[in-house]
């Protein structure tokens, strides 16, 4: 269970989302001088999904960022730089020019995997990250991200599956901005809530305010902990607006004007600042030390990207195969004997609980004569999804109620934070977890926040 | 050593990499109880457990998504695809993921994905591919496809020590068809290196893959006709060993190349390429193919053979180019 926030993690969530914003209105200036090669994808609004979710991490966890999550990258400690380089296609960049936005990564220190523009495809990989890291005896988390239009590839699916199916220690945050370049949500799926698919997979999910930071990282917090335990994969739908176009090309007419004024009421900054401010967190000279040091180190940054040379020509065609180039070596935390024989030895084979279903179809056949349908056991979404009825043949009698045994998913419980009242909300922990009564509240804390 | 069939060679090389390397670990469908549906994995998850040996639902793009996480934490996957043409359902992963991580921001991929390929057993249009064009065709890949169980093993040890993505094709007819004895101890065969089958001053035959065996019927044929045909077997197709064919081309001055990958976009028309560029004058005739047809694999007996190439239309060209 995740402990209340000190004062420095406070301002440190504060920092992180107020560099992030400053860094990307600074992008944006500069795609407005032609300086920026290529498009410009902003998170611009959803600082407190990126920053919330990452802070949640420890440092040997593994990320894999989407174009989005800027904030993320910040939090894993990426310079700006970085940032500023890529966008700009500079020598000095990660890729040194060879790909742009938040297509990098670090394998080393970081535990960054670079993202392709393939949306879904993250997820299958970050579950091998996390498999390995598993195998290895790391103790670690991986978690990535995956808008609310990537969440329709195949690769989602066949991803979050094999995690389930793995336990894998994996975190998936849908981060729903409410669009998928011009497509509203309610035009990409019939399903109220991105989280309610988690039942399909008989994983564990959340819902929480995106522009709600603290809320996001105790969200975070709590799912990484499971997952840490033992008890992934979790699934963490976010709710926020993409409060931009697709990208800076984009003017976004087609999204209704009242819908980012709701939005913009609650910038998920200024919340925060309000929140910081009404507990007594911090005072105005803390923010203008806060706000200053961000603009002084953006202003280094921000030079030594626009000074940075463009990669050399040849460079073009170096690097496609590792030629000795890197050791590849895995980080054993564990004793290898584990893993090879004879320690690893075992005489295989399945074990099939009731055979199936047959048990229950027996019995309901036995009571009916009639062929044997019966609701899964799992159907109970949150979108309210009725769960359908066993088909009574006609003339036959009604069918009895399968027993659960047999049918019942491996982790029936899925247990579900309703929106706007993320774990903070005493009600809703006392439900799920009596125990925890007294673990989080800051009495301070009018807004329930932590 | 006894002689042993091409699955067996693919067997004991698993074996022999997860025995001296546990960051070996396999991943594929029905690839642990059941030992793989050729059974090339068999014994593997008595030997080596649950966690090495990773069964997966029936997901070829997370098959290879996973095993490509798992190779940046330095880990040295095994992909199995059942068969591959199921490789298609994953071509995103291997091409755009697997196969650029290295050029575009350093990360090596240390993975390999095999799987049976190629016809002549009747499985119809969709278990009887040779997809491996796609994949000559990316850079960051590299491409094997044997003829042998010896290049199978050997070449398989290396795969699983390279550390760039290598897709490794096992051609299904050659499984069980041909034994061979395979040098004792850790056998290794290097990536990237063609190999002369057969001597000869007439023409050169480059093959690959079961054609390669089709290529050597073919010359001692030709041979008893007089012509005597210099045999390649290429091994590898991504890197490709231009050093070799063009070696034999300027001996034999005379170029015919077989492979049972259907015929516009092969690598005949790359290596017609290669050897304008680099040998034009030494050509004394047309460079010459003898492809499957540019169809899909057809299931019928009397279609897959009109479809594939066979030792009388490899003969019957060779005499052709022959005449100039
Ligand atoms: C598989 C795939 N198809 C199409 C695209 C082109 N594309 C890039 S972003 C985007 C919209 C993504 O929407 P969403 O997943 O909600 O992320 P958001 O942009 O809102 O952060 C599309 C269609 C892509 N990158 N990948
Ligand atoms: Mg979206």
């Amino acid at each position: 269970m995740s402990n209340p926030l000190t004062r420095e993690q406070h301002l440190d969530l504060y920092y992180f989302m107020q560099l992030n914003r400053q860094l990307e209105e600074r992008m944006v200036r500069l795609f407005r001088q032609n300086k920026i090669v290529g498009g410009l994808y902003s998170s611009l609004g959803q600082e407190g999904v990126s920053v919330g979710t990452c802070y949640a991490l420890e440092k040997k966890d593994w990320i894999a960022p989407m174009i989005r999550n800027i904030g993320a990258l910040l939090v894993k400690g990426v310079p700006p730089r970085d940032i500023f380089t890529q966008h700009m296609a500079k020598y000095t960049s990660p890729t040194q020019g060879k790909d742009g936005t938040s297509h990098f990564g670090d394998l080393k220190v970081r535990h960054i995997v670079s993202p392709i523009s393939m949306l879904g495809d993250l997820i299958p990989v970050m579950t091998g990250v996390a498999m390995a890291g598993r195998y290895l005896g790391q103790k670690i988390v991986a978690l990535t991200w995956i808008g609310d239009g990537g969440s329709s590839t195949g690769a989602f699916h066949e991803g979050l599956n094999l995690a389930a199916q793995q336990r894998a220690p994996f975190v998936l945050i849908v981060e729903n901005n409410q669009w998928a370049y011009s497509t509203p949500v309610s035009r990409q799926v019939p399903v109220k809530n991105l989280a309610d698919r988690a039942v399909a997979y008989g994983i564990r999910s959340w819902i929480v305010d995106g522009n709600d930071v603290a809320a996001v990282y105790n969200t975070t917090k709590e799912a990484v902990d499971e997952c840490r335990a033992g008890r992934g994969p979790a699934l963490i739908e976010v709710k926020t607006m993409r409060m931009r176009g697709h990208a800076q090309h984009d003017p976004a007419e087609y999204v209704p004007k009242q819908m980012f004024e709701y939005w913009r009421a609650r910038d998920p900054i200024a919340l925060y600042e309000k929140y910081l401010t009404e507990n007594k967190i911090w005072d105005a000279k803390t923010k203008a030390e806060i706000d200053a040091r961000i603009e002084r180190e953006l202003d280094v940054e921000q030079k030594f990207a626009e000074e940075s040379p463009m990669p050399p020509a040849e460079l073009a065609e170096e690097g496609v195969y590792c030629e000795g180039c890197h050791a590849i070596e895995a980080t054993w935390q564990r004793a290898k004997a584990e893993v090879s024989p004879p320690a690893s030895s075992f005489e295989p084979g399945w074990e099939v609980k009731d055979y199936g279903a047959f048990a229950e179809v027996e019995a309901i056949r036995k009571e009916t004569a009639a062929p044997a349908v019966f609701a899964p056991a799992g159907n109970a979404g949150g979108n309210g999804a009725k769960v359908s009825k066993p088909i009574v043949k006609s003339g036959g009698k009604p069918q009895p109620k399968p027993p659960a045994r047999g049918v019942e998913p491996e982790v029936p419980e899925v247990p579900r934070v309703p929106f706007g009242r993320g774990p903070k909300d005493k009600s809703v922990r006392e439900a799920q977890n009596p125990r925890d009564r007294h673990a989080h509240q800051n009495p301070r804390d009018k807004r329930g926040r932590r | 050593m006894a002689p042993i069939t091409m699955i067996e060679g693919i067997r004991q090389a698993m074996f022999e990499e997860m025995d001296r390397d546990p960051a070996v670990v396999a991943i594929g469908e029905d690839i642990g109880v059941y030992g793989g549906a050729f059974k090339a994995t068999e014994g593997l998850l008595a030997k080596f457990g649950r966690e090495r040996v990773i069964e997966t639902p029936i997901s070829e793009t997370a098959i290879v998504g996973a095993a490509c996480g798992m190779g940046f934490l330095g880990l040295r996957p095994v992909a199995e695809m059942q068969f591959i043409d199921f490789i298609a359902c994953c071509f995103n992963q291997v091409t755009n993921f697997v196969a650029k991580s290295h050029y575009l921001w350093g990360a090596p991929v240390p993975m390999v994905i095999r799987g049976p390929s190629g016809g002549g057993v009747h499985g119809g249009p969709f278990h009887s591919a040779n997809p491996e064009m796609y994949f000559v065709h990316t850079p960051g890949l590299k491409v094997i496809y044997p003829s042998t169980p010896s290049d199978a093993k050997g070449l398989l040890k290396s795969a699983i020590r390279d550390n760039n993505p290598v897709l490794f094709f096992e051609h299904k007819f050659l499984y069980r068809r041909i034994k061979e004895e395979v040098p004792e101890g850790d056998h290794l065969v290097p990536i990237g290196k063609a190999v002369v089958r057969r001597e000869g001053d007439d023409l050169t035959i480059i093959s690959y893959a079961a054609m390669a065996h089709t290529a050597m019927e073919a010359a001692e044929q030709l041979a008893r006709e007089g012509i005597e045909a210099e045999v390649i077997d290429l091994r590898t197709l991504l890197p490709l060993d231009r050093e070799t064919i063009l070696t034999s081309l300027k001996k034999t001055n005379k170029l015919l190349i077989v492979h049972e990958d259907t015929r516009t976009g092969g690598i005949a028309g790359e290596i017609a390429a290669i050897v304008c560029e680099g040998a034009f004058e030494d050509l004394d005739g047309p460079i010459t193919r003898v492809t499957a047809l540019d169809t899909p694999v057809p299931y019928a007996p009397t279609l897959e053979e009109r479809f594939l190439p066979n030792t009388e239309k490899v003969v019957a060209a060779a005499r052709e180019l022959s005449k100039y």
